[in-house]
């Protein structure tokens, strides 16, 4: 059992470290929100050539061949100052999708330039109607000659209003199947919506859209289904990772806030009610920590039960922990953390937005109560 | 990182488990199957088996009598023994004196006092707390007065666990009035023998007489019986401390009571539905058992770090304090879990199903779990200052 970190695994959060606080702070994200901007494609060429977008792939796809744990030490840091580019999307949610579903050919295709930087991606999986649920699909695709069809809605796709090229579940005759699908191709309409916490995000209107047969990824049916599921699982091990970041850095921002704002001629944090519930943020902060490294140790875990297991007892932390210092940090800072020109508030509300994504906390205390061994289980 | 256990590791954790197996006595195995509740006799007996196994002292030095345990076989060693619902040992001698006697202690006390601890021959209690002088111990003033090669102690020591069954008592006495107060403290051993030393055992809200009074009228001790300097008791209760800092966080007793939980909601049926298919019991064992979880990899954390010889890290700070929470609230859901039952208070075989005789009880008793060894807001004010750095004046 070992908890420690190589030298390489180092190497990487120092490195991404320094680049949140030189060219990436929250001034930042400040700035691009204000000028509507989201996310800036030189930052994202730069990630690219820093090797940030190859870290989970295997090295016959181009890949860094690292494991999740390098993105965990990667998306910690880059929640500690709310950086926009559409990591989770790109490399987490569709990457991994293209990875482990697609062949040689769709690889070179469709990886490879965003590995380099060159392109994004997005995974347009969610509808109204399926909340987190891998296997349930409105979307439907009919294939007619060599010719796929696509028709449906997909909602609050990350990175959807940008992203090159879609990820898109859709249900054939033989099960749900994944499709590579050009952002701006014909059939394709995309509504940007504004999130909670300025990013942004796309409705995605599928009508008729073409895609030729060598952009399904793998079978549709079962298989799909439960790649679908895995990539959800990625993307819940990447909120809690860049959650641990965010919550991070609103305890930090707390602990600040208690030193030097003062009330009755001394800094408010001498008051012991103050001080317990910081307590109480910082125990939470540690258990998220635990789980963030317990989530990022097994959604590569190729059982399904104890990857289910662990993946959503973590989600549920982030939820659980996530929320109680969000809300506290607020509540410490008092009458300027409810001010937009107070950072805390982008903090909190990038907190809520992970917490919302690939599950939430009911939906993962049912899937955690579903496991077959629940009730033998200790 | 990796969350695997080597395979040393792994071949040690068999080897426990199959060494309880066949050691646990049938009587012993019944009531740990049962509720793990266990008499003054049935601990000691255990405390012998596994002294004889030479595992009665997992984290003592070889040079002492221990077994030279790295610090995840110390983990193991005793997480196994919480799973398995085993007796709880005593901590006193094992945990407390007995390093306190390695630290400070001179040739003579660790030859006369530690192989006694060990074999089980001589049972021990603490005597620290006093009706005025709780959290705020330094405040203690239990006196012990300069008689030559003796020392007379008079005063009163309250909430001394175990006392009525104890050989001997370590205590915190005042043997100087006129300086600040940590510096006129010393740690004293007492022979609970002694004249003048009287235990009164009182009944717990749990309805165990697992504490008492201590009464001290005139009784003299040799001052070869001081542990480390005269006046510096106090260095040597704060090094204590340092040890009862142990790895545990209750993780092996509250996943021994989640089978607990999940046995009751297996065997109770509302309107023919087990309470375990039961969506909203579901949701609240999942929920506690997902807590538990959270402390366990915190729990893994700490122990990585000792197992690499490092400093804990603030992760480790939270362990007493999280876990004595979950443990209790591992008792207040397999109450709520039993409705009526839990109402029932010592009755007779039949009223109640047995495995839930002593959910009640212990619901009450364990909320001494957040008070004693430093209560739970002491640590919080401990983490503020010397984790989060929040200013103290
Ligand atoms: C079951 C049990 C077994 C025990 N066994 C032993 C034993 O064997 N030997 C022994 O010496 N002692 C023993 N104790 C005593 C135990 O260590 C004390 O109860 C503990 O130190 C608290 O002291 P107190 O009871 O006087 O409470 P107090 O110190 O009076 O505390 C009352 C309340 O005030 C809070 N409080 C006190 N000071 C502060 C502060 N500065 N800031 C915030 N909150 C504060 C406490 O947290 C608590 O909630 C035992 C206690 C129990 C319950």
């Amino acid at each position: 059992m070992d908890f420690d970190l190589s030298s390489d695994q180092k190497m990487l959060r120092d490195t991404v470290a320094s680049f949140v606080k030189k060219q990436s702070t929250v001034e930042r994200f400040r700035k691009l929100r204000e000028e509507g901007k989201g996310w800036e494609a030189d930052v994202w060429a730069h990630m690219g050539e820093l090797g940030w977008l190859s870290i989970p792939f295997p090295e016959d796809v181009g890949g860094f061949g690292a494991s999740f744990v390098e993105v965990y030490l990667l998306l910690e840091q880059l929640g500690t100052t709310l950086v926009p580019e559409p990591y989770i999307p790109s490399v987490v949610l569709a990457g991994m999708a293209i990875s482990k579903g697609g062949n040689a050919g769709q690889h070179d295709k469709f990886l490879t330039p965003m590995i380099e930087g060159q392109t994004s991606l997005a995974f347009a999986h969610a509808e109204r109607g399926n909340r987190h649920e891998a296997g349930v699909v409105a979307t439907t695709a009919t294939k007619s000659g060599g010719t796929w069809s696509l028709s449906g809605q997909k909602v609050f796709v990350l990175n959807g209003h940008r992203a090159d090229r879609l990820v898109v579940s859709a249900n054939t005759p033989d099960g749900v199947g994944l499709f590579v699908v050009d952002g701006s191709g014909p059939g394709v309409t995309r509504q940007t919506v504004r999130t909670i916490d300025e990013q942004g995000a796309a409705i995605i209107g599928l009508d008729g859209a073409k895609v030729d047969d060598d952009r399904r990824l793998g079978e549709p049916g079962e298989a799909t289904v439960a790649l679908i599921e895995h990539v959800l699982d990625y993307g819940a091990a990447a909120a809690i990772a860049e959650g641990l970041g965010v919550c991070h850095t609103m305890l930090e921002m707390t602990k600040a806030h208690l030193k030097e704002r003062e009330q009755f001629g001394r800094p408010i944090g001498i008051f012991q009610a103050l001080q317990h519930r910081a307590v109480d943020m910082f125990v939470e902060l540690e258990l998220l920590r635990s789980m963030a490294m317990l989530a990022a140790m097994s959604v590569d875990s190729e059982d399904v039960h104890e990857r289910r297991r662990a993946l959503s007892a973590a989600k549920v932390k982030l939820t659980t922990s996530g929320r109680f210092i969000a809300q506290q940090a607020i509540q410490l800072h008092g009458g300027i953390g409810i001010t937009d020109e107070h950072d805390i508030g982008l903090f909190f509300k990038r907190q809520l937005v992970l917490d919302k994504l690939f599950g939430d906390d009911v939906h993962h205390v049912q899937r955690f109560t579903d496991l077959p061994d629940f009730a033998e289980r200790t | 990182m990796d969350l695997s256990f080597s395979a040393e590791h792994e071949a040690f954790r068999k080897e426990v488990r199959g060494w309880i197996a066949e050691a646990l006595p049938p009587d012993l195995r019944q009531k740990a199957e049962l509720d793990s509740q266990f008499s003054h006799d049935d601990t000691m007996t255990w405390h012998k088996l596994l002294h004889a196994q030479g595992w009665v002292a997992p984290g003592w030095p070889e040079k002492f009598g221990g077994p030279g345990f790295d610090a995840t076989k110390r983990f193991i060693l005793t997480e196994e023994l919480e799973l398995a619902g085993t007796p709880t040992l005593s901590p006193f001698g094992l945990s407390m004196v007995g390093p306190a006697i390695m630290q400070f202690g001179t040739p003579e006390q660790q030859e006369r006092f530690l192989p006694k601890i060990l074999s089980g021959e001589e049972v021990w209690c603490q005597g620290y707390s006093e009706p005025d002088a709780g959290s705020d111990l330094a405040s203690l003033r239990c006196k012990a007065e300069d008689d030559g090669d003796h020392f007379v102690v008079n005063g009163q020591k309250t909430w001394t666990t175990y006392a009525q069954y104890a050989d001997w008592i370590f205590c915190l006495v005042r043997t100087d009035a006129n300086v600040k107060k940590q510096a006129g403290i010393s740690f004293l051993l007492i022979d609970m023998k002694t004249e003048g030393v009287e235990a009164v055992p009182m009944l717990t809200i749990g309805n165990q007489p697992a504490f008492a009074d201590t009464f001290f009228e005139n009784a003299r001790v040799p001052k070869a019986n001081v542990v480390g300097q005269i006046n510096a008791g106090w260095t040597v209760a704060k090094a204590l401390l340092g040890h009862e800092r142990t790895l545990l966080a209750f993780v092996g007793s509250s996943r021994r009571n989640l089978r607990r939980i999940k046995r009751i909601a297996a065997e109770t049926s509302v309107g023919g539905q087990r309470l375990l298919d039961q969506p909203a019991w579901r949701g609240r064992i999942a929920r506690l058992e997902i807590e538990l979880e959270a402390l366990r990899m915190a729990n893994y954390r700490t122990l990585a770090r000792a197992q690499l010889g490092k400093a804990p890290g603030p992760e480790s700070s939270i362990l007493k304090l999280r876990g004595t929470e979950i443990y209790q609230q591992t008792y207040e859901l397999a109450m709520d879990l039993m409705g009526h039952d839990a109402l029932s208070w010592f009755n007779e075989p039949g009223v109640i199903p047995d495995h839930e005789q002593w959910v009640g009880p212990q619901y009450c008793y364990q909320r001494a779990a957040t008070i004693y060894g430093g209560s739970n807001e002491i640590q919080k004010n401990i983490i503020a200052k010397w984790i989060l750095g929040l200013p103290s004046k």
